[in-house]
């Protein structure tokens, strides 16, 4: 559950840090960086949370004594 | 209504066949909503659970469609690309970044606050308080915050309908009336619409609304960035505008507020502006029905992991701002101003032809619709439950329910009229953070409440009084320096740092430390802290769990919507 709580907080912490990525540069398809870094950030915050999702799923199981 | 226009098509640019698709979309719709009243009936729409909550019959694919219609409005669609146009990344981009951190938030959360509201049957966060605390005061905050803060978002849904009815055409004139009558058709649709079918209207209309504006998304932000000429032109047309405003701004004596990248003055606005929305957001009625309406616990988290698609889309429609400057879009109102929240519907329609800005004008529009009706319908909700019913009439029948609900769901819309008609429209997503302020002050007393009870009432109860006042004094003071007008921004100075920051976040900390000092000094002092009627395995609870489908069976015919019947604390009955 720790485990859970960490990754649900690295794109909190990641995205109010807002100075190391307001920049332009690098570029990626003509996207300034403040911009494509964030869209990124999408994709990894839906991977982190489903992650999450999955660990609490598994802690509860043998807590509950049931399959779901 | 095509009465009332025809007077007015001699002198205003009514796009004919876009306004008749538009039209005809919308009366499809409008057909459907009114259908949609009879299909899968209950026991008709006089009961509250009925008219207010679709008779709790909503699986997951309904759910998701609600929850979604929270993130697709008119503040997605035209506030966040009009404030990007505008003033760029700081007054709009910050939109990404709160619907990302949006669902770690409320993964932390909801389904804690699903668990034990189906575990009591609550509907709305103020049920919770006061099953929490046994505390009708804190209740009270909570329900009039969540009515109050949903006004000025639905009044943004009625901006939203403006800008396409007035770039489509209609309104515009010498009078009054004529001047504002597309305000006033959008109000009038708005209030029939719910009145009539309540939530089962903007449930079936969901699915449709979401097709049309999928449809119109992909097409624009494939379509568009090609004609002007690609994504670097419009970033470098969107910088060079920026620029230019800064350099105007610094001559005219004021102070730079256009941002391209976000500069070192306004890093913590944006980080505060996003963390203060993502907040706010699932403390509003309207969201707080939608999670809970769904039928299990980890379909609330299920969706956390899936909704952030939402986020990427949302970041493509408030470029599109800056695709309009780069197209060279001039969103002029009607009496001849520039409007910035018309930017989007102009863009469309000098970009697609005829026909295809009608369906774009009609997802636009059924895309604050629906949002709009859900939000008056949930706020209205709040009222009858935790208002009316608790301080007011406490033996209303259920009918006498439904009727107040359907008579608040108008008045909370004829505030927000007063909203759009008195405050400034012309910074439409100001609207939505006005709301922030107010909604956010509830933020303790639910989510805290719902980890610990080490807070105490009544330090939750002044935390939010005084944040409440703090949050609108500050805002009042925001003067718009082009207009003058008050209530013109949502960010100022936060004490003690001299940066500018999102005041609902200010207001946050002055809440959450007077909280923890009163609660602090209450409980040294072993003042009471309330009964109760939860306990710790109700905010575990899953749906299948057979001791949940019991209480689930007695909360349905039971009497009172909440309360603990044998009055011992920490002891729910019916289990």
């Amino acid at each position: 559950m720790v485990a859970a709580g960490v990754l649900l907080a690295i794109p909190v912490v990641a995205l109010m840090a807002v100075p190391t990525y307001a920049r332009v540069e690098p570029e990626l398809f003509g996207f300034p960086f403040f911009f494509w870094y964030q869209f990124l950030w999408v994709f990894l915050c839906s991977a982190l949370t489903y992650t999450a999702y999955r660990l609490t799923l598994a802690a509860r199981k043998p807590a509950k004594g049931d399959d779901r | 209504m095509s009465a009332a226009v025809l007077p007015m098509a001699a002198n205003t640019g009514i796009n004919g066949v876009a306004l008749g698709v538009l039209i005809a979309l919308f009366g499809i719709v409008t057909v459907a909503g009114f259908m949609a009243s009879r299909f899968k009936r209950g026991d008709g729409l006089e009961s509250l659970d009925e008219w207010g909550l679709g008779g709790r019959k909503f699986g997951t694919w309904i759910t998701w469609f609600l929850l979604g219609g929270d993130l697709y409005t008119a503040y997605t669609f035209v506030a966040v690309p009009a404030a990007m146009f505008a003033t760029g990344a700081v007054a709009g981009f910050f939109a990404v970044p709160y619907t990302i951190i949006l669902y770690p938030i409320i993964f932390i959360f909801m389904a804690r606050l699903w668990s034990v509201s189906h575990r009591h049957g609550y509907v709305t966060t103020a049920d919770f308080v006061r099953g929490r605390y046994d505390s009708r005061s804190l209740s009270l905050a909570v329900a009039v915050t969540g009515f109050v803060a949903t006004m000025p978002y639905i009044a943004l849904q009625l901006v939203g309908i403006q800008a396409v009815l007035e770039v489509a055409g209609l309104g515009g004139g010498d009078n009054v009336l004529a001047k504002d009558l597309p305000l006033f058709i959008a109000f009038a649709l708005l209030a029939a619409f719910t009145y009539s079918s309540g939530l089962r209207a903007p449930a079936v209309i969901a699915f449709v609304k979401d097709i049309l504006i999928y449809l119109v998304i992909i097409v624009a932000v494939i379509y568009l960035p090609g004609q002007v000429g690609g994504w670097d032109a419009i970033f470098g047309a969107a910088q060079d505008k920026m620029d230019a405003n800064n350099a105007a701004a610094v001559e005219a004596g004021l102070k730079p507020s256009s941002s391209f990248v976000p500069g070192s003055g306004a890093f913590w606005a944006y980080a505060t502006l996003a963390l203060g929305s993502a907040m706010a957001l699932f403390m509003y009625p309207h969201s707080v029905t939608a999670s809970l309406s769904s039928n299990s616990r980890n379909t609330v988290r299920r969706n956390a992991a899936l909704l952030p698609a939402y986020s990427f889309v949302l970041g493509l429609l408030a470029l599109l701002g800056w695709v309009a400057i780069a197209a060279g879009t001039q969103p002029i109102g009607l009496d001849g101003e520039p409007n910035a929240q018309l930017v989007i519907p102009q863009l469309f329609e000098d970009m697609f032809p005829s026909w295809f800005t009608g369906v774009a004008f009609a997802a636009i529009a059924i895309g604050a619709l629906v949002p709009a009706a859900i939000m008056s319908i949930a706020a209205a909700n709040t009222f009858t439950r935790n208002i009316y019913k608790e301080w007011l009439k406490k033996d209303a029948t259920p009918a006498q329910e439904a009727k107040v609900s359907k008579l608040m769901s108008l008045v909370v819309k004829a505030f927000a009229l007063v909203f759009v008609l008195t405050l400034d429209k012309q910074n439409a997503i100001n609207f939505q953070l006005l709301g922030g302020i107010w909604i956010m002050q509830t933020f303790p007393a639910v989510v805290f409440s719902l980890f610990t009870r080490w807070f105490h009432r009544y330090g939750l109860l002044l935390g939010w009084a005084v944040a409440m006042v703090y949050g609108t004094v500050m805002a009042y003071q925001v003067i718009n320096p082009v207009t003058g007008n008050h209530f013109g921004g949502s960010t100022a100075l936060i004490p003690g740092l001299e940066e500018m920051g999102y005041i609902a976040v200010t207001a946050f900390v002055i809440n959450v430390v007077l909280a923890v000092v009163v609660s602090a000094i209450l409980n040294a002092l072993k003042v009471s802290n309330g009964k109760d009627e939860t306990i710790e395995f109700d905010y575990f609870a899953e749906a299948d769990d057979p001791r949940v489908v019991k209480d689930l069976t007695a909360h349905a015919t039971r009497q009172e919507p909440y309360g603990d019947p044998d009055g011992v604390a920490g002891n729910a009955g019916a289990r």
